[in-house]
């Protein structure tokens, strides 16, 4: 095993953290706040995926097309985002956890469906930016253009949504009502406003990794049964609402993914699980996350 | 739960002379070979399977309102267990049964001693992963599970001896294996009965409703929620046994995350504060998946639909909501 091929796998583990990060950071951001473990979270992230393709068949072919698609499409999963927490969630979040963790999986089952009918069953591919074709060579292993972009947009959007949560003034609040929402309540803040604020901001992220995975993956129904539980997996090693847990998480995800192909071939999957075990063992709430009361 | 039922063995409490509607039941359903389809049968087997699957879960949700969200896992590796031992080893179906509820329940307490220790949204994500990391098991380890082929062609059990009976040489081994489920979930359900109202049970439902009192009344919660998961673990194992034989193979998807929703669901759809509940989820659910995808291919949708409205509309399930009618009834008419 030479220096670059280990250097090449280190990359792709990148790479696949990078996307992971999107999609978790989502997941554990409406963890934190609302207690909720969102099932579907990955439908919102294969939305993404499906609205990006459409709306590059819709436009004419030109230089901000992908774009502009990656913009409508996390916008338009927010949005849907957004009404679902505003007309359905809000009800349940006074009933037991068990009805909202079932809501949420009646969510997948809907949207799983609804895009079969709308998109079919076949295999669709939206092709990248030309801005970002290509590849770099660096220490001897070609890495393309395109995984570079997304291991620069990872890091970014996880520094945005960390000013946002401790600089803004939402952003405090929105803490403060991870730790206690009737008081925050009481203290004359609009809970419920912020709520979907929160939703949506999550679903925008799931929209956006989903339409920025479209050129290096095909998009197929059930992607979104298969992500969640990769998202799943992230947040419960990196600590389930902790925010640069999750990028932690991500991190170590990707790598374990990478590098247990090299060592256990055929048996890398199971390396991220017996991870998450020990963890799950060792420390349940997670690498960064705090311990439960 | 006010009326004890009389199950399989048919003698009411003492106090006055009741209906023994469980033996009614059991024995019009025992029936269906006679005066059903083949495929009455088929669905009857299938409805019987998932109803003592949904039922070992609410001893977990409605008994002890535990939230597990990983039941599946157990499901499956009963499935396995009975599987691997009736195919590659060769076991008689009477030793490989029991051996997977065993197996199952095993893997339940040790998966359990380390979800107890959570409580509610955290146990339910515990068990969740532990359930895909037995998922992932099963799903690459070719050499013993078949990885993601499964193990197909999982045998009958030789039940000659019952096709030899009088009465029953009509049948194939399909119909006299929907006898043998009839009678082994009977039982496991009669067991279930037996937990639920044993002193046992009330505690858990007294963990169910505040586990701080029961901690300080002296109550060991976490020892009591671990011998409900373990026993849970077990009878879904069973089911899981049968369920294997019955499709014909025991494949990964047995495990995987959804399946344990889908049992939430029949559950809840049931109605999770009955004991019958479970049982009127699995027949209802079973029914309406036969009738929808003879039109539509889109069942998922009408069973996230299903559950979406039962959420909103019905959150005692089928079972909970005649109740509330019926009392309703009941008070108009003495009022």
């Amino acid at each position: 095993m030479d220096a670059a091929s280990l250097f090449s796998q280190f990359m792709s583990g990148l790479t696949t953290a990078m996307f992971l990060f999107l999609i978790a950071s989502g997941l554990s951001l409406v963890f934190g706040v609302m207690r909720v473990l969102n099932f579907a979270h990955g439908s919102f992230y294969m939305l993404g995926a499906y609205i990006a393709w459409q709306i590059v068949q819709w436009l004419q072919p030109g230089p901000g097309r992908f774009w502009l698609a990656v913009l409508g499409a996390a916008t338009g999963v927010a949005v849907l985002g957004a009404v679902v927490e505003r007309l359905l969630f809000r009800l349940l979040y006074d009933r037991e956890e068990l009805y909202q963790l079932l809501f949420t999986y009646g969510l997948v089952l809907i949207l799983g469906d609804a895009a079969k009918a709308l998109w079919g069953t076949q295999q669709l591919s939206v092709s990248g930016p030309p801005v970002l074709g290509g590849g770099i060579e660096l220490f001897g292993t070609i890495v393309p253009v395109y995984n570079l972009f997304i291991m620069l947009v990872g890091p970014a959007i996880a520094v945005a949504v960390w000013l946002m949560l401790t600089r803004t003034t939402a952003g405090r609040m929105l803490r403060a009502a991870a730790l206690d929402r009737e008081m925050l309540g009481a203290l004359g803040a609009n809970v419920g406003t912020l709520y979907t604020g929160m939703f949506a901001l999550a679903s925008f992220l799931a929209g956006l990794a989903g339409a920025l995975v479209t050129p290096i993956q095909s998009i197929v129904p059930g992607m979104d049964v298969e992500i969640i539980v990769q998202a799943f997996i992230v947040v419960v090693i990196g600590g389930l609402g902790s925010f640069w847990g999750t990028f932690l998480g991500s991190v170590i995800y990707g790598q374990v993914l990478s590098f247990g192909i090299l060592i256990f071939p055929g048996f890398s999957l199971f390396s991220v699980f017996a991870l998450m075990a020990v963890i799950l063992i060792l420390r349940p709430w997670g690498l960064l996350g705090r311990p439960l009361r | 739960m006010t009326e004890r039922a009389e199950i399989a063995v048919g003698i009411g409490p003492r106090a006055g002379w009741r209906v023994p509607w469980t033996l009614i039941v059991f024995l019009a359903v025992l029936s269906l070979p006679w005066i059903g389809s083949r495929y009455d049968v088929f669905l009857g087997t299938q409805i019987a399977i998932s109803a003592l699957f949904a039922m070992s879960l609410n001893l977990l949700l409605g008994t002890a309102g535990l939230v597990s969200f990983g039941h599946a896992a157990y499901f499956g590796l009963g499935s396995y267990a009975c599987g691997i031992l009736m195919k590659d080893a060769g076991v008689p179906f009477s030793l490989a049964f029991p051996a997977a509820g065993v197996i199952a329940a095993t893997f339940a307490l040790v998966f359990g001693f380390f979800c107890v220790r959570l409580t509610k949204i955290y146990f339910a994500m515990l068990t969740l992963a532990f359930a895909q990391i037995v998922w992932a098991i099963c799903f690459k380890w070719n050499d013993v599970t078949g990885g993601d082929q499964g193990l197909p062609d999982v045998p009958f059990p030789d039940l000659a001896w019952l096709g030899a009976l009088p009465g029953f040489q009509r049948f194939r081994i399909g119909e006299l294996f929907f006898f043998v489920v009839l009678v082994l979930v009977a039982v496991s359900i009669a067991v279930l009965r037996r937990i639920t109202d044993s002193p046992f049970g009330r505690v858990l439902t007294t963990i169910r409703e505040n586990p701080e009192r029961a901690a300080f009344i002296g109550v060991n919660v976490r020892a009591y929620e671990l011998a409900a998961f373990t026993i849970a673990g077990g009878f879904a194992g069973l089911s899981g046994a049968l369920f294997g034989i019955f499709n014909r193979g025991v494949f990964a998807d047995f495990v995987f995350w959804s399946k344990s929703a889908d049992v939430m669901i029949m559950t809840i759809l049931g109605g999770m504060n009955h004991f019958w509940g479970p049982a009127v989820g699995a027949l209802v659910l079973t029914l309406l998946n036969q009738q929808i995808t003879a039109y539509t291919e889109y069942w998922p949708f009408v069973l996230g639909t299903i559950l979406v409205v039962l959420l909103f509309v019905f959150p005692g399930g089928i079972l909970g909501a005649l109740d509330a009618a019926l009392s309703r009834v009941w008070k108009r008419r003495h009022a």
